[in-house]
């Protein structure tokens, strides 16, 4: 008890510094926002455009898109040129009207295109096209540009006028015939069946994930409105399309355009779990300036992912803790949370872990170069005789002179003290040094990670335990959780720890790296004890003293971590942290702290 | 070939009963949104005495997504590259269902006549174009001739 005992003076004094209400310093203020309460931004964004231009809310929605939501922008440049903004954008077609553009269709006859012209080729194939004349143009009523009229039954309505109209209608892409297709088409009058509308705009959102969807016509810029969409979705598709498709391409639909709205605006962030529709407002981390003084790791409070098996009841080991919260950066799509290093650190640390850089520096401390032709070789036995297999160079491993001047020293090297050949050593065991110092890290970021993942195991296996010990014994629910929460903790604080090794690879040599890996090493040796704590045996008679010091330790380890967050966060607000090399946003290394 | 989609169908009767100018095109008897296709070079360009074979294939999804296209005779040309795999706008990105074969192979003659370096594929052949036009011209002929005049 002794240990114990002095565990819980440390943590009293610990206590003492970190108590109050306010926020700590390595967290974010942040909100969640759900899909809907970012489309009512979006839509009052869009009534604010409809009041100063004066144009109808679908013009304004595809006005704020082409212009990436900046609304002053967009005013100022409607203001100079309205026409131009509106066609480029889609919501116009240009002005003159280029004679009925021709609706293409294959009862045209022959094509009047002569090849010399249509070959007058630029790569696109735009000019090939408008050689191509259609037959009179059909005299659609207005109406068959989407209306809310268009609901009821539309097939048989319209099958009754058609048989008023004498010319028989033949839809340019799908080429039938039938006489009860119904037509559509945008203002700039490119008609096409529903069925084609239909399959064509599902395809656009499901396959291309694509918001704006164009008039199908090649080389028409008119983009459909929202309202459009909806209805070839809904009520103007063709019978024998799928409602449930429809609805969920409808759905794909809304959840695009908010994506397109959070994704201009550097505030925003869209969840980047899968299935996940929420949105995180995180101002004080937007721009790229801000997120070398913090780690911006923000949770759109979600859980889960639907569908995976995490999902249902826990039979998978990953579905044993509560499903995971949605956390991630806000800053960098690395991982979810690499507190308490800055992204551009962690980023660089990835990419050295991934870098084959490594092999090179394996290369150097395993094997030598021939000093003759320069092949490298890796002595795997043997004596010091080497010959190049490559020049068949004879020369002392050792020494790496030739051969011939060993004489009679057979096997034996005693030129140690020969000048090239201490040149050849150092550099040798320089590199061998860097390479050490980084498996020094790499070894303990690695062993956390897998620590992690063994201690979730592990309490796979033991809550079955606690859960049959409440059946047979008097304890409640409530005692045998308290593992559960020792092992979140214990996973979350393998995550810092794994991260600070990250840190410290790359902090300078100095009084704060020491200080740093003083609290590091505290937070090790806490986590340590008390994961040695939980694979200790379970029995009946000795789970109160076991949850006693299991719940004792948790609030410790705890706190450890909460002082190593705390620590790094504002050193980094300080600016109190240095580099042994450049990093993205922070001042360059002094000369002495560089590391090879 | 149950189930080919009248669109198909309609413009395979075209192609075969009015092909377009030096473009031949001609579904394979198993599957027939599968083409066999040549091309012949347009007059005026360093191809002009060659007739290319193409593949062509129609995906379950034409017309709502791209035909796929594929030059089988070696060219020597910036935006084909040695995979005969063409660098085109309309068969990719600028794709529109109102699009036909037909359209597509009149653009693929068309990129015959008017290689684009400046958009390469096949990035050797483009820098040669554009340092020394005349020398690569001399190249593509040759080509041609070899590859092409079978």
């Amino acid at each position: 008890m002794d240990d114990d005992d002095m565990e819980m003076d440390d943590y009293n004094d610990d206590f003492k510094l970190n108590t109050g209400p306010k926020r700590k310093s390595y967290e974010v203020d942040y909100s969640s926002l759900s899909q809907t309460s970012v489309e009512k931004s979006m839509r009052e964004d869009v009534d604010h455009i409809c009041g100063i231009l004066g144009v109808e809310s679908p013009v304004a929605a595809l006005l704020l898109r082409h212009q990436a939501w900046n609304k002053e922008r967009l005013i100022e440049k409607y203001m100079e040129t309205p026409t131009t903004v509106l066609v480029e954008s889609g919501a116009t077609v240009p002005e003159p009207v280029a004679a009925p553009t021709p609706v293409r269709s294959h009862s045209v006859d022959k094509s009047t295109a002569s090849p010399s012209s249509s070959r007058r080729a630029t790569r696109s194939s735009s000019k090939l096209l408008s050689s191509l004349t259609s037959p009179t143009r059909l005299s659609f009523q207005k109406s068959n540009s989407i209306s809310p009229s268009g609901t009821a039954s539309p097939s048989k309505s319209r099958k009754d006028t058609k048989s008023e109209e004498p010319e028989s209608f033949v839809c340019p892409i799908c080429f039938d015939d039938s006489p009860d297709l119904k037509q559509l088409a945008l203002d700039c009058g490119h008609v096409a069946c529903s069925g084609c509308w239909n399959a064509y705009t599902t395809s656009k959102i499901r396959d291309e994930a694509e918001h704006s969807i164009r008039c199908m016509t090649e080389g028409c810029a008119l983009v459909a409105s929202d309202d459009f969409v909806r209805n070839i979705l809904s009520d103007a598709a063709p019978a024998g399309t799928d409602v449930h498709e429809n609805a969920v391409a409808w759905s794909r639909f809304q959840e695009l355009l908010v994506r397109n709205f959070v994704a201009a605006n550097q505030k925003l962030k869209f969840c980047p779990y899968p299935g996940c529709t929420n949105t995180v407002s995180c101002p004080s981390a937007a721009g790229k300036s801000v997120i070398t003084s913090i780690v911006p790791t923000v949770s759109c409070g979600a859980r889960g992912i639907p569908g995976s098996s995490s999902d249902k009841a826990g039979s998978s080991s990953s579905g044993v803790l509560q499903a995971r919260e949605h956390v991630f950066c806000f800053g960098c799509t690395i991982e979810s949370d690499h507190r308490p290093v800055v992204c551009a650190v962690a980023k660089l640390w990835l990419q050295k872990c991934e870098d084959d850089s490594e092999t090179a520096n394996w290369i150097k401390s395993n094997t030598k170069e021939c000093s003759q032709c320069q092949s490298t070789i890796e002595k795997n036995g043997g004596c010091n005789h080497m010959t190049c297999k490559k020049c068949k160079y004879e020369f002392c491993w050792v020494c790496m002179g030739p051969w011939s001047e060993h004489g009679t020293a057979w096997y034996s090297c005693n030129r140690y003290d020969e000048k090239g050949s201490i040149d050849a050593r150092d550099a040798q065991s320089r590199s061998r040094a860097s390479l050490e110092r980084y498996l020094h890290y790499y070894n303990r970021w690695a062993n956390h990670e897998q620590s992690a993942k063994l201690s979730v195991e592990l309490y796979a296996k033991t809550e079955k335990k606690m859960e049959d010990m409440q059946i047979t014994s008097e304890l409640t629910w409530i005692e045998v959780q308290f593992m559960k929460k020792a092992v979140e903790e214990v996973e979350k604080c393998r995550m810092t720890l794994k991260w600070t090794y990250a840190m410290a690879y790359y902090l300078a040599r100095g009084n704060e790296k020491d200080l740093f890996e003083d609290n590091q090493r505290d937070l090790e040796k806490a986590v340590e004890d008390l994961s040695e704590l939980l694979e200790s045996p379970i029995e009946t008679e000795n789970i109160p003293t076991l949850r006693q010091k299991v719940t004792d330790k948790t609030v410790y380890v705890q706190k450890r971590n909460e002082i190593v967050l705390e620590d790094t966060a504002t050193g980094f607000q300080d600016g109190r942290w240095r580099w042994n090399i450049t990093v993205d946003g922070f001042e360059d290394p002094l000369e002495d702290s560089k590391v090879d | 070939m149950a189930g080919l989609p009248k669109r198909i169908i309609k413009e395979t009767e075209r192609l075969v009963a009015d092909p377009a100018p030096g473009i031949t095109a001609a579904p394979h008897e198993d599957n027939l949104r599968y083409f066999d296709v040549t091309i012949q070079g347009p007059e005026g360009s360093p191809f002009s005495s060659g007739v290319f074979n193409l593949e062509l294939f129609l995906p379950e999804e034409y017309p709502m997504a791209p035909p796929k296209v594929r030059f089988l005779t070696k060219i020597y040309h910036p935006n084909i590259d040695k995979l005969g795999r063409i660098c085109l706008d309309i068969l990719k990105d600028k794709w529109s269902p109102a699009l036909q074969i037909r359209t597509v192979l009149l653009s693929v003659q068309a990129l015959l006549s008017a290689p684009n370096p400046d958009d390469p594929l096949a990035t050797d052949v483009a820098k040669h174009y554009k340092e020394n036009e005349k020398d690569a011209q001399r190249v593509s002929r040759e080509w041609t001739e070899k590859y092409a005049s079978g």
